[in-house]
């Protein structure tokens, strides 16, 4: 049997609660999704993908050069296919040299073609953009910012790693704070960013500098949910009523928020390759209001 | 939630840790031992610096090749440091323990081990 965990959200009306429900897993609810007990049918379902590093090269991960084609492989097999699959940055590992620098966006754009989805989204992490602004990420794929609607869904991509002290920056909160003017307050927001908006570590810059002031923006929003990556593990926070996921990389998986010295990735486990690793399906329901997470292994056993 | 009560627990356990940007002339008397910090991809020299407590210092900060942060959570407090600038900074830590710094401007591949910390000594 899969091994699934699920959480449940619904940010309704601020009376999101916290309950451990199921074993292995945490569920969030309000409004009938509480515990786990009565999910409602889905409207759609997107897969996330993060933290590809494309271009490491180290111990942490021996099997660096083919895992993201794995994955392709294991998204191309789930039995029914995503309405679409969005990559919440790091596509690339940093590298100094521009021309090196372009060379990996430009594997990792050609690996993740053979997506069987038709709509792949795209946003950077700093490992892409913070040495030269997105320069190069904006030449292969695009802005760096934008909004797009789905389903009765509207979702915000920010870009708060384009500035190397990982800010979002005055513009694009400005733009932030136009795009939600125009939405009605009970609406679904999705919000896709790399580094955590909230303060998750500072001692390992696991923040986001002007985090606050888009979360300030957010608020007067019932229904807000943010899925991030940068931290390369599953974690689940509410800041106030805003329900907060963070996502396993594809490259090698980071200790826990704190938990040592230094934020150095955990060794590779030859007994159990890809552990650690991993992409998830984020189920839709009650229009946009509630959300089902359902991570999966880079390969099915 | 709980890392952020801990930061603040632990700044009002540092309590009269001082930080300042210089310019700002020590409030009592005596000059500061000043203590130069080189920072280049991807530390900084020093990476460990020990004070006693009480002791007033100031950090001069020398960025050789990035506008490289110096990020202390613990005091709530980061600065840009610009190449060919010296950054000074005023420290006055009262309490024996140990506050982590970081640069917190991504600098190329080992950003993520670009940390420091103070020793505050009895």
């Amino acid at each position: 049997m899969d091994r699934r965990h699920f959480l449940n959200l619904a940010a309704v009306g601020g009376g999101a609660v916290y309950a451990s429900a199921l074993a292995g897993c945490a569920d969030v609810g309000a409004q009938g999704m509480a515990q786990g007990t009565s999910h409602a049918e889905p409207d759609f379902y997107f897969v996330q993908l993060s933290d590809v590093h494309w271009g490491y090269q180290g111990a942490a991960n021996p099997d660096a050069a083919v895992t993201l084609r794995k994955t392709v492989a294991t998204v191309n097999a789930l039995p029914t296919q995503p309405d679409f699959v969005f990559f919440t940055g790091d596509l690339t590992h940093t590298t100094d040299d521009p021309v090196e620098r372009r060379r990996r966006l430009g594997e990792f754009k050609t690996i993740v073609a053979d997506l069987k989805v038709k709509t792949v989204r795209f946003m950077p992490g700093e490992h892409d953009a913070a040495l030269d602004r997105g320069a190069a990420y904006q030449e292969l794929f695009g802005d760096t910012h934008y909004a797009f609607d789905h389903k009765g869904v509207h979702f915000i991509v920010l870009d708060n790693v384009s500035d190397p002290g990982a800010k979002i920056g005055d513009e694009q909160l400005a733009w932030l704070g136009a795009d939600l003017d125009k939405r009605d307050r009970k609406a679904p927001v999705v919000v896709l960013t790399h580094r955590p908006l909230f303060d998750l570590a500072p001692k390992w810059d696991w923040a986001t500098r002007d985090g606050a002031q888009a979360l300030a923006l957010l608020m007067p929003h019932e229904n807000v949910t943010v899925f991030y990556g940068h931290i390369h593990q599953e974690h689940h926070q509410m800041t106030g009523h805003i329900a907060h996921h963070s996502a396993k990389s594809l490259m090698f998986p980071l200790p826990a928020p704190g938990s040592q010295p230094s934020r150095a990735p955990l060794p590779w486990d030859a007994s159990a390759p890809y552990k650690g690793l991993g992409f998830r399906e984020v189920e839709a329901a009650d229009t946009g209001k509630a959300y089902r997470i359902s991570e999966h292994p880079v390969v099915r056993a | 939630m709980a890392a952020t009560l801990r930061r603040r627990l632990l700044r009002l356990t540092l309590g009269g840790a001082a930080l300042a940007l210089l310019g700002a002339r020590t409030a009592h008397g005596g000059s500061p031992r000043v203590i130069r910090v080189v920072a280049r991809r991807f530390a900084y020299q020093p990476g460990e610096i020990e004070l006693k407590a009480g002791e007033r210092v100031v950090i001069e900060l020398e960025s050789l090749d990035f506008v490289h942060g110096i990020s202390i959570p613990d005091l709530d407090k980061r600065i840009d440091l610009v190449p060919g600038r010296i950054t000074r900074l005023e420290l006055q830590p009262q309490t024996p323990g140990e506050i982590e710094f970081l640069c917190d401007n991504f600098c190329g591949a080992g950003h993520e081990q670009m940390h420091g910390r103070f020793i505050v000594r009895a």
